[in-house]
């Protein structure tokens, strides 16, 4: 039986079947999506990126962290996300508009750091968790990046950003000769710049914090 | 051009027509021999390298420390070095060795140009070491699937061209008129992963989607590559293999066609579900739901056609090395795809989605169907391109109860420990940080059927080695069987 043309056909409409709605459909519905003037506050949201968190995504990128960490909250009542307190509201598409290339993930061996940058606030956190995640967070299984960071001599005065280590952290693993700072590299600064500007705390109009409805209210 | 008679024809016409169609399949085999040589070493030197990249992946999972200090082997890194050796090294060019072999002998054509073959080899290889290299240095995508860098890619478009071409000429010369089953799938394969692969280079690389139409894109494209393109060369070789050693039809030829085209329709569709609760939008993600339910039926109906023909001759799994490692592939087909549709249902993927039950079920998908199956055709095919037999059949046994037992504690022990993992985090009483401690232990006998598959692995490589530098004995010899038959019937089971 010579059916080749007739075969090749319906391979070829098979996937042109998924390539039209999956990849190219959605292209066309929301492909162009743009960000939203919030008239109240006379800001457009998300906000850009500023050009420091922009490298940070770039060694966030190189690192491979998404292998570990989402970046994506889901509704309430699919998952503990919102319980959490990953974020207040689900993720929606016009989070990322801005997103050069998006982090979703698809595994949480780690949290989600979808709102990291309003979970934790604190570079100096971040600076210590990155230099050893069992600093900040024991019990952790977090790959520890020391090599974003330089033990070198104080010139001159003590840099702000130098790490404050624990005594007897520094002690244990040698640390703590005196004249000497551990200060994060440039990469280690731009990858905190990054984590502290992930935050949708903003509303568009498809997506506000769910309020639970009160017990014995009318939902509403 | 027709193929001119085979040797043994034109030198005596009057010779039995059984021995003219060996003497044919001989010279096939014959004209195979170097491409896909090529391609099955290359594949297993990546089959290696993978498996230290996996190994050192693992261990980080539990001991964090671990070759903590190198930027280079960080887990980020060395895990998608890991994926990247095992999909575009190993499974990719071993695909392509097994995909070549069957089109010659079921087009009972010689391979022509096998020159193309081994400058895509080459062409291949280097863009996956570059690529490998790239991610180590830190110049991965981080899309998932898709990690090799841009400078990389090129070359590997390079090879793939070549061996389109090449397919396209050896399938307009094919001698037989019948297209069997395992050459729809071969054709439909080699025909889909150039357009996936382009499609998500474009749209993910060259000039981004904005947003999250990226995550379409890049499931659209990661889940194909299993469904469509790795799982056709499988099942083309299952289709293949079982008959072949049994020397039986396939139970039946109108179920193999349905098979085929449930899975050409439905399987296109169902990669959205690894976007189940993401910010897509909702009617793509039930689509792709729906269509990973329908996947029931090309599995189910694979699988009835697929076991069945085993029925009844249960007892040639004691002897052919072969059909151990399909069979094995086989089952594991089965019941990969089952799960994969329980995967894709709501409530159950609340659960298993973000967890280590998807990483046990992508390794049961690409190690235990797929690459069980590509070791045996391995099995079968190196001995008739080098005229030469296994030279150990304890090594063939180390391979498969180190690989078999491997996989499947690996597999059980990850289901179950990411099914703890996903309850316990979609309960908000539990602390993240308990969560990650109680899948500890599970990570670590991970670590430990790492090790069993490794040695398989090894036991695997010293044979084929220890083959290509065995003399080649004199007069006929007979398989390398794991036990010698009571009486050995008239078709060779090997």
């Amino acid at each position: 039986m010579n059916r080749g043309p007739l075969i090749f056909l319906g391979i070829f409409f098979a996937l042109a079947f998924s390539w039209t709605g999956v990849v190219l459909t959605n292209q066309i519905q929301y492909g162009s999506l743009t960000p939203y003037y919030d008239q109240n506050e006379g800001k457009t949201y998300p906000e850009k990126p500023s050009g420091q968190a922009e490298r940070g995504r770039l060694v966030y990128q190189d690192l491979g962290c998404l292998y570990c960490h989402s970046q994506q909250v889901r509704r309430p009542g699919f998952g503990a996300d919102t319980e959490r307190g990953w974020g207040d509201r689900q993720s929606v598409a016009r989070d990322y508009v801005y997103e050069k290339r998006v982090f979703l993930g698809t595994m949480r061996t780690g949290p989600d750091l979808r709102n990291i940058g309003a979970r934790q606030p604190s570079a100096d956190w971040h600076y210590l968790h990155l230099y050893d995640p069992r600093l900040t967070s024991p019990g952790s299984i977090m790959a520890p990046f020391a090599f974003l960071y330089e033990y070198r001599p104080i010139l001159g005065e003590r840099s702000p950003k130098a790490l404050k280590l624990p005594a007897e952290y520094a002690k244990l693993h040698r640390l703590d000769r005196p004249g000497y700072e551990l200060v994060p590299t440039p990469r280690a600064e731009a990858l905190v710049a990054y984590l502290l500007s992930l935050k949708d705390t903003y509303e568009f109009p498809e997506a506000k914090p769910y309020v639970a409805p009160k017990a014995g209210g009318s939902g509403k | 051009m027709a193929n001119a008679p085979s040797l043994a024809a034109s030198l005596n016409p009057g010779t039995p027509t059984d021995a003219v169609a060996r003497a044919e399949l001989s010279e096939i085999d014959a004209s195979a021999k170097w491409p896909v040589i090529v391609f099955l070493l290359s594949g297993l030197a990546w089959l290696l390298i993978g498996t230290v990249f996996a190994l050192i992946s693992s261990i980080k999972l539990h001991t964090p420390e671990f070759l903590g200090d190198y930027e280079w082997l960080t887990f980020g890194r060395t895990r998608t070095a890991h994926l990247n050796s095992v999909v575009y090294g190993w499974s990719t060019n071993v695909a392509f060795a097994v995909a070549f072999w069957l089109m010659a002998r079921l087009s009972r054509a010689r391979l022509r140009h096998g020159g193309l073959l081994i400058v895509a080899a080459c062409f291949w290889n280097l863009g996956v070491t570059i690529g490998i290299v790239g991610i180590l240095a830190g110049d991965s995508t981080s899309i998932e699937w898709l990690e090799i860098p841009p400078y990389a890619t090129p070359l590997l478009f390079v090879a793939y061209a070549l061996v389109g071409v090449w397919a396209v000429i050896t399938f307009r010369f094919r001698q037989s008129e019948h297209i069997y089953v395992s050459q729809w799938y071969l054709l439909a394969a080699l025909f889909w992963f150039p357009w996936l692969y382009s499609v998500a280079q474009i749209m993910l690389i060259f000039e981004p989607a904005r947003g999250t139409v990226q995550a379409l894109v890049n499931w659209w494209f990661a889940h194909n590559v299993l469904g469509l393109w790795f799982t056709p060369i499988g099942l083309a070789a299952v289709y293949y293999f079982i008959p072949k050693v049994l020397g039986k039809p396939i139970h039946s030829y109108y179920l193999s066609v349905l098979g085929f085209w449930s899975l050409a329709i439905f399987y296109n569709w169902a990669g959205v579900h690894h976007l189940i609760g993401g910010p897509v939008p909702a009617w793509v993600i039930s689509a792709g739901i729906a269509a990973s339910l329908m996947m029931v039926i090309p599995v189910v109906v694979t699988a009835i056609n697929h076991h069945l023909t085993m029925v009844g001759s249960f007892s040639a799994l004691r002897y052919s090395p072969t059909l151990r490692f399909v069979v094995f592939g086989a089952v594991n087909y089965t019941l990969v795809s089952l799960t994969g549709s329980a995967m894709a249902i709501r409530g159950f993927n609340e659960i298993t989605h973000f967890t280590h039950f998807t990483v046990a079920h992508a390794h049961q998908g690409m190690y235990a169907f797929f690459t069980m199956v590509m070791f045996g055709a391995v099995y079968y095919i190196l001995p008739r391109l080098l005229l030469k037999e296994w030279p150990s059949a304890t090594l063939i046994r180390t391979h498969f109860w180190a690989t078999a037992i491997g996989i499947t504690v690996y597999w059980i022990d990850l289901s179950i420990g990411g099914w703890i993992q996903g309850t316990e985090m979609n309960n908000a009483s539990i602390p993240f940080i308990d969560v990650v401690q109680h899948t500890i232990p599970w990570l670590f006998v991970r670590s430990v059927a790492g090790i069993v598959i490794t040695i398989g692995h090894l036991a695997f490589a010293v044979n084929v080695g220890w083959m290509l530098l065995a003399r080649r004995p004199a007069g006929v010899t007979a398989p390398t069987l794991f036990h010698t038959p009571p009486a050995m019937p008239t078709t060779v089971v090997r």
